[in-house]
């Protein structure tokens, strides 16, 4: 059973059979514009909820990507290396930055659904 | 005013335009305890007759280094300019354009400093270097920054044969910054043993190469030292005009070059504006700091040129930035890079050549006078001399005979008197046979 | 899909294939240096060296290094022609906000160049270069009567570069009160060197939002205060070309916190010689010689940013001091004695000489009333575009502006065209674009600043080619300002690409190909 989660910071969370994949948002892809370059985190890190896990680069503007769960990194996205417009036109699917194992699944409590998410950008015009 | 077009019909129309009676009106928002309160004992304007007269005498009171015969070193170098390059720098739409943020209008500057990267790069057979920094010293302290982002350590280990401004701006960054600097005691003999001090908690080891004492060295065991231990190895140069002889740090396996580019295309100038190089790697590049100039195509499909990977500096990534530079030494960097482009593969090297026989020929005239020993095994176009006496006093004698003789030790480590007998003396293609002659006479004189 | 990027059409491609070489009458295509290479071929004849025994150690380079050679016409023509690819203010208007793109007088060139100046090793014995010293004495009296401060630091490189020596006396202060103070305060509208000169010198940084106004939000300032804020940095007039009208209450305050007031100074030219810095309640500034005063900016530097100190700071300052006393003209070389505080070398010699000569033929050319006379233009000017423009532009703040005027892209609404596409639109016209997206708090801002050289005349066509750019893109033309610019030398860049694949340097074909 898979469970899709948000944070106000535009990244997306989906945990499956305890390993959850971490990505950004659609929103947040169209506002960075087209991606040019993504920095991950190497395997093995031990990553903090709300911390700087990655860093995403587009002509105009580079952002933090922060890690919605506490865990290690089990798996990073190669795919990104050769063809950072992968987030661009998949930032929900095959866009996906990392894997990580979570220390915690009660870190999920706190995230935004899909429809909290939804209204969340909505209002932030 | 010449500068300033505006008539008074003008200014009385746009006031008018603007709503307001007067200008004062424009400025209500300063408090008035601070607008026009101070009577600033200034002068008023001039014509350029009187600003010529003015300024003219202040340089009169100066011996500039064309005047006498010139052996001074130490970080900057009297090198012959081409006629050419001076009136190339100062087109207008060279000398007074802006940052290339507009490529459409700028591919002036960019395909010439997309050039300049690939000059500097080639010099020191590295992979990329950056569109310049501001000189060999922050250079340096830049490049112990960006090796700390590479390696997550924080500790820069520094030759004793480091030029000592290099030294010393690296030191100042680094109390700020947050990183540890170990600054080897100088080094004239080339002697210090830098492997040993190399341990897991070193980001990068930094030399110069010809050392501010002029050796020059192959640091190659050194860079498998420092990459044994997961450490950068930084190699630095005053003087780029080596780069034509001496082995280039990109062979000897370092990390990151810098270096002061001066030498080539700009004027001694009483120590600025110069120009700091740096070129690293190209797995490095996105955290080597400064402007980066890339190739791209247009609309139609034509190449040109763009600021690329901007992301990294500081109007994008604010606190997060490379550094915060944000003005660099783009014409000067465009001095270098025409007159390299003057010198080409066959000029550059016979430039360094006929800077090494100078050298040479005048390290033998001085190691003859009695009491001079000549300190080096190796040098490139600077060399170091032990003198029978404190070489200040003697610099001061030779200047009073109209002879820039060298840069006493004590002028660049003045905290260390051990080495206060000790001369720098540099020889360039601007120093003929009769120079050469007239300091040696003078040496021998002014130690009798 | 980039901004970008574009498709090509039919008609542009035969736009640019218009003559056999590609060359659109003066503006002639140019190959790189590298693809230009005739082996042996040099620019510059030197004599062969006599023999000599190499002193290297056998540290030789071995192999080409790899340069082209080219003899002198050729390259001239190379440098020349991509020259005629460039705007410049000799071209016409730059009206880059925050930048003061002034003119650059000849004279200051011709000055610089004297040999008396430029031929001065900066490690020749004192008594030989008084003349220098005398220069930079009189330069740095100059400017320390125009800001009101009683010391200044000569040798910062830049304006940047000046913040980061400002900022290092503060922490340096700090750190002699016995104090550990963590933080700085920027406002939101700060230029990106403010943050990251505040990061390089070790300290977070915090955003202090604008008010409905524009200017800093004091209350919201206050709350922040405390005894972990190091300093504020304020730019004054501000990056919205406001002046900050509640600054001495908003520097007392950062006084009473125990903290200090940091003033960037890149936007003094609407205040010199009307208003001294120091007056209100600054403990340090930076200056630009290549915005303020005329030193040419030479696509993308030399500048020159020294930094003048409150007596609080002035211990602290980078060395060389160059002093002026009853010893006569010499400089202080090491960190003991009175400079035993210095915080030591940011660079290396004594700071950009070169810029100090132009910038002193400046000042004694304006004099007191030209600099009075040049303030007061700058902000004529800028309020004379901004009367001009408001109806068809969005003003983000009501006015009086002071050297700059502030427009966001609220009048391109619903047209299809951004701001940049405007800027692209300007290229076309003959003029330069102004700066753009900065200030970050409004959205898509326009930040114009004219300066004081530009003639009425001058001011008009600019205004009149806005007026009809924003007209058009008003009437819903978005097709005409996406595929802008088409007469310049070259059209949009897919910077997408260049960023993806950076090529940053040539290489030959064969390497290339690997």
């Amino acid at each position: 059973m898979s469970i899709l989660r948000f944070t106000r910071e535009h990244e997306w969370v989906r945990l499956d059979d305890g390993e959850a994949t971490v990505g950004i948002t659609d929103f947040a892809q169209s506002r960075l514009g087209d991606v040019v370059y993504v920095e991950l985190p190497e395997i093995g890190r031990a990553l903090v909820k709300g911390r700087e896990a990655a860093v995403v680069e587009s002509v105009k503007a580079a952002s933090d990507v922060y890690a919605p769960l506490s865990g290690a990194v089990t798996a990073v996205n190669a795919a990104l290396a050769n063809d950072p417009g992968l987030i661009n036109r998949a930032a929900m699917g095959d866009g996906w930055f990392f894997k990580l194992k979570p220390a915690d699944r009660a870190e999920l409590d706190d995230l935004m659904d899909e429809t909290a998410y939804t209204a969340f950008i909505k209002e932030l015009g | 005013m010449r500068y300033l077009p505006l008539g008074d019909a003008d200014r009385r129309a746009m006031l008018a335009t603007i709503g307001v009676g007067d200008v004062d009106g424009l400025y209500r928002d300063v408090p008035r305890a601070v607008f026009e309160t101070a009577r600033l004992d200034l002068p008023d304007g001039l014509g350029e007759i009187e600003v010529e007269r003015a300024l003219g005498r202040m340089a009169a009171e100066n011996l500039s280094a064309g005047a006498a015969p010139c052996f001074l070193g130490g970080g900057a170098y009297r090198h012959h300019v081409p006629a050419t390059v001076d009136y190339l720098i100062q087109r207008g739409e060279f000398l007074t354009a802006y940052t290339p943020y507009q490529p459409e209008a700028s591919q002036g500057t960019l395909q010439a400093m997309f050039e300049f990267q690939t000059q500097v790069a080639l010099l020191a057979a590295m992979d990329v270097a950056n569109a310049s920094l501001y000189d060999g010293a922050t250079a340096t302290a830049e490049a112990a920054m960006m090796a700390n982002r590479l390696t997550r350590r924080k500790r820069a280990i520094l030759a004793g044969d480091l030029h000592p401004h290099y030294r010393a701006a690296t030191a100042t960054y680094a109390r700020f910054n947050g990183f540890e600097v170990v600054a080897r005691p100088p080094d004239p003999d080339a002697a210090d043993d830098l492997e040993a001090t190399i341990d897991d908690t070193t980001a990068c080891v930094v030399v110069q190469n010809p050392g501010a004492f002029g050796q020059v060295r192959d640091f190659g065991a050194l860079a498998a030292a420092c990459h044994r231990a997961g450490a950068l190895l930084v190699v630095a140069t005053a003087e780029i005009v080596s780069l034509g002889m001496v082995k280039p740090p990109g062979a000897m396996d370092a990390d990151i070059f810098v270096g002061e580019g001066q030498s080539l295309g700009n004027p001694l100038s009483f120590g600025g504006p110069y120009l700091g190089l740096m070129a690293t790697r190209d797995r490095f590049v996105r955290q080597m700091p400064g402007r980066l100039v890339g190739q791209a195509t247009d609309a139609d499909g034509r190449r040109g040129f763009v600021l690329t990977l901007t992301a990294r500096e500081q109007h994008i990534r604010r606190e997060k930035a490379t550094s915060n530079i944000c003005t660099n030494s783009g014409l000067c960097a465009l001095a270098f890079a025409v007159h390299l482009a003057l010198l080409g593969e066959a000029g550059f090297a016979r430039l360094a050549e006929i800077n090494h026989a100078r050298a040479t020929a005048l390290a033998g005239q001085l190691a003859a006078i009695a009491g001079v020993t000549l300190v080096n095994d190796t040098f490139f176009n600077e060399f170091t001399l032990r003198l029978p006496k404190p070489a200040a006093h003697v610099v001061a004698a030779l200047a009073r005979r109209g002879i820039l003789g060298g840069v006493p030790a004590s002028r660049l480590w003045p905290e260390r008197p051990e080495l206060a007998d000790l001369l720098l003396v540099a020889a360039t293609e601007t120093n003929g046979d009769d120079d050469i002659a007239a300091f040696a006479g003078a040496l021998a004189e002014a130690l009798r | 899909m980039s901004e970008g990027s574009q498709a090509v059409s039919a008609s542009s491609r035969r736009a640019a294939a218009a003559s056999a070489t590609r060359n659109r009458g003066l503006e002639i295509d140019e190959l790189l240096i590298f693809e230009q290479d005739v082996p042996g071929r040099c620019g510059v004849d030197l004599p062969a060296p006599p023999r000599f025994a190499d002193r290297l150690g056998g540290v030789r380079r071995a192999g080409p290094i790899g340069l082209p050679g080219l003899a002198e016409p050729q390259v001239i023509r190379h440098y020349t022609r991509l020259s005629q690819k460039n705007y410049g203010i000799d071209t016409g208007i730059y009206p880059l906000g925050s930048c003061t793109m002034k003119h650059n007088p000849r004279l200051n060139e011709k000055l610089a160049r004297l040999p008396g100046f430029a031929d001065l090793h900066p490690l020749q014995p004192p008594e030989t270069v008084r003349g220098a010293l005398m220069l930079i004495d009189t330069l740095a009296h100059w400017l320390k009567t125009l800001t009101g401060f009683p010391a200044i630091a000569m040798s910062p490189a830049a304006g940047a570069h000046g913040e980061i020596c400002g900022m290092m006396c503060i922490h340096a202060a700090l750190d002699a009160r016995g104090e550990t103070r963590t933080h700085v305060l920027v406002p939101e509208s700060a230029h990106g060197t403010n943050p990251a000169t505040a990061a390089t010198c070790g300290y977070a940084v915090d955003a202090i939002p604008a008010n409905t106004r524009g200017r800093v939000d004091i209350a919201a300032l206050k709350r922040r205060l405390g005894g972990d804020v190091a300093a504020i940095m304020l730019t004054i007039p501000n990056t919205c070309g406001l002046f900050e009208d509640e600054v001495l209450a908003i520097a007392a305050a950062v006084h009473e916190a125990g903290a200090y007031c940091y003033l960037d100074g890149a936007n003094f030219n609407a205040l010199m010689g009307r208003l001294r810095p120091a007056d209100l309640g600054f403990d340090c500034m930076h200056l630009n010689l290549h915005k303020t005063f005329s030193t040419p900016h030479g696509g993308g530097g030399p500048g020159s940013g020294p930094v003048a100190l409150a007596a609080s700071l002035a211990r602290f300052a980078p060395l060389p001091w160059p002093v002026h006393d009853s010893g006569g003209l010499w400089l202080i070389e090491r960190a003991d004695g009175a400079a035993v505080d210095s915080i030591g070398r940011i660079k290396g010699f004594h700071g950009q000489f070169g810029m100090f000569v132009r910038a002193l033929a400046y000042l004694m050319s304006l004099g007191l009333d030209g600099l009075r006379q040049a303030a007061a233009d700058a902000v004529l000017n800028a309020n004379y575009l901004l009367a001009s423009l408001q109806d068809v532009l969005t003003p983000s703040f009501p006015g009086p502006a002071m050297h700059e005027a502030l427009f966001d892209d609220h009048f391109l609404k619903d047209t299809g065209v951004t701001t940049l596409d405007l800027a692209k639109a300007l290229i076309d016209e003959g003029l330069h674009p102004m700066t753009m997206y900065f200030p970050l708090i409004v959205h898509g801002a326009l930040l114009i600043e004219p300066t004081e050289n530009e003639s009425k005349a001058s001011l008009d066509r600019f205004v009149a080619a806005m007026r009809t750019l924003a007209q058009r893109a008003r009437a819903g033309d978005s097709g005409f300002f996406r595929a802008a610019p088409r007469l310049a030398p070259r059209r949009r860049f897919d910077e997408t690409e260049a960023a993806r694949r950076p090529i940053l340097r040539w290489r030959p074909a064969k390497e290339a190909a690997e």
